[in-house]
């Protein structure tokens, strides 16, 4: 299955339409949560006033971060055993998206922190450590392609570095949620129900969709970019080797 | 002809480099010391301050001296040529790379952990609190130099890769940071001391494997 879909043509094809379908509709899907959040919805004095419509980023933005990540891992992973070069084109361009996210997770969970606890930043808490953590391992690996002489070795050392830090971060979390957290607890995806009301839940999940849909868009669109660069390469290749 | 086992051999090469010209094993013991030196005279000399945060400051040394030697670990066995014929060898390439890391630890890492009571004590630190640390210092070393070999491994054929290396490795010091630092303060009793040699373990099962991959990247 995953062979068909690594048929660059194919890949081409699908895309042309594909990608731009995805972030037409991730932008309206964004664009409605963000407007429910910023007008519609009541403020909650609990968070902090107005400055808890900061969520409606903000939430998204952290499952994006994670999800990235799980998405970076996944296509080393497949590029690693079955070289489907579509795969390390997908890794290489999940990884600048996901840093974009994970420091826009950090910028506006810092925006909301200064009000609602009275400080920037704080470090004894898990989850922002954790974030913390996940952007140098998005760092990293950016830095460590960009040193690579080939594209092939930049592929190779990127998907080992991916694997590596993948099997990490579950003991990175488990070491980190040691620490104390006084961040509030969950309270979207919890045994019992969502304990968010459904006025902030429907625009919360439509906006976390629509992020989802647009990352989605973004990534074919570099990948694209990627597929045409690899035949640029070719070309001019070619034509000095005629020359 | 009767060859050595690339396994002894490599161990052998990363114990004589301590020899070697240009200070070898006293690059890291005099960057580690100056590092700790550093903080008394940025932080402030009063001893109830610097006692409280002196085995930190040694968690924080420590992790960045094992940086320091990591660029040249396996960079001169690529120059060389030696990489190739251990990666043609039909020892496999992970027990190579572990006992390259280890040999590099016991003459780079482990005189760090000697030299970490004497540091603690001009810190301020409790000499009772000191030496049951040896043991949390020992073993958190042992895995910034293994979490290190990979990042040294990937960069082996980057030129200049010293910086790279320390932005590699340092997300995957975190866990052994926390479980160590914690179980210092601790005095190694609970948890912590198990949760660091856990993850000790663990880096000592995954890490070669990935230096071996990297090195093999390495040498095509």
């Amino acid at each position: 299955m995953i062979s068909a879909f690594a048929n660059p043509h194919r890949f081409m094809a699908l895309s042309k339409w594909l990608a731009p379908a995805c972030l037409g509709v991730g932008a309206l899907l964004i664009a409605y949560s963000v407007w429910q959040g910023l007008w519609v919805v009541p403020q909650d004095d609990y968070q902090g006033g107005d400055i808890m419509r900061a969520l409606f980023i903000h939430v998204p933005s952290a499952w994006l971060a994670m999800g990235s990540y799980l998405g970076l891992a996944l296509a080393s992973f497949v590029w690693f055993v079955w070289r489907h070069e579509l795969a390390d084109m997908a890794a290489k361009s999940i990884a600048p998206l996901g840093a974009g996210y994970t420091a826009m997770c950090l910028a506006t969970g810092s925006i909301w922190g200064k009000p609602t606890w009275g400080t920037w930043w704080l470090w004894d808490d898990a989850r922002m450590m954790s974030v913390l953590v996940m952007f140098f391992l998005f760092l990293g690996y950016m830095a460590l392609r960009a040193a690579m002489e080939t594209r092939q070795k930049a592929a190779r050392a990127g998907a080992i570095l991916a694997m590596v830090g993948a099997v990490n971060v579950p003991l990175i979390k488990f070491s980190v949620d040691i620490w104390a957290s006084i961040h509030q607890g969950p309270s979207v995806l919890r045994a019992d129900g969502p304990a968010m009301p459904a006025v902030y839940l429907t625009p919360l999940l439509l906006g976390a969709l629509g992020h989802m849909i647009f990352f989605a868009g973004l990534t074919m669109v570099l990948m694209r970019a990627e597929v045409w660069q690899r035949r640029s390469d070719v070309l001019i290749a070619r034509k000095l080797a005629g020359a | 002809m009767n060859s050595p086992s690339p396994i002894r051999a490599a161990f052998r090469q990363a114990i004589g480099e301590a020899w070697a010209g240009g200070a070898g094993a006293l690059l890291p013991i005099g960057f580690f010391a100056g590092a700790a030196m550093l903080v008394p005279f940025t932080i402030g000399s009063e001893a109830s301050q610097l006692a409280a945060i002196g085995t930190g400051v040694l968690w924080v040394a420590l992790a960045l001296a094992s940086l320091v030697s990591m660029e040249r670990l396996f960079q001169a066995d690529l120059e060389d040529g030696t990489l190739e014929l251990w990666a043609q060898d039909e020892t496999p390439l992970f027990l190579i790379a572990s006992a390259k890391i280890l040999a590099h630890w016991l003459i780079s890492g482990l005189p760090l952990v000697v030299l970490t009571p004497v540091i603690g004590i001009t810190l301020q630190v409790p000499a009772g609190q000191l030496v049951p640390a040896m043991l949390a210092y020992g073993l958190g070393g042992l895995a910034f130099f293994l979490w290190g070999g990979v990042a040294g491994a990937l960069a082996a054929s980057v030129p200049r890769g010293g910086l790279l290396i320390a932005l590699l490795a340092l997300p995957l010091f975190i866990p052994t940071a926390i479980f160590g630092a914690l179980s210092v303060q601790t005095g190694l009793e609970g948890p912590n001391i198990l949760f660091l040699s856990a993850s000790t373990l663990f880096a000592l099962a995954v890490a070669p494997i990935g230096a071996s991959a990297a090195l093999r990247l390495a040498v095509d």
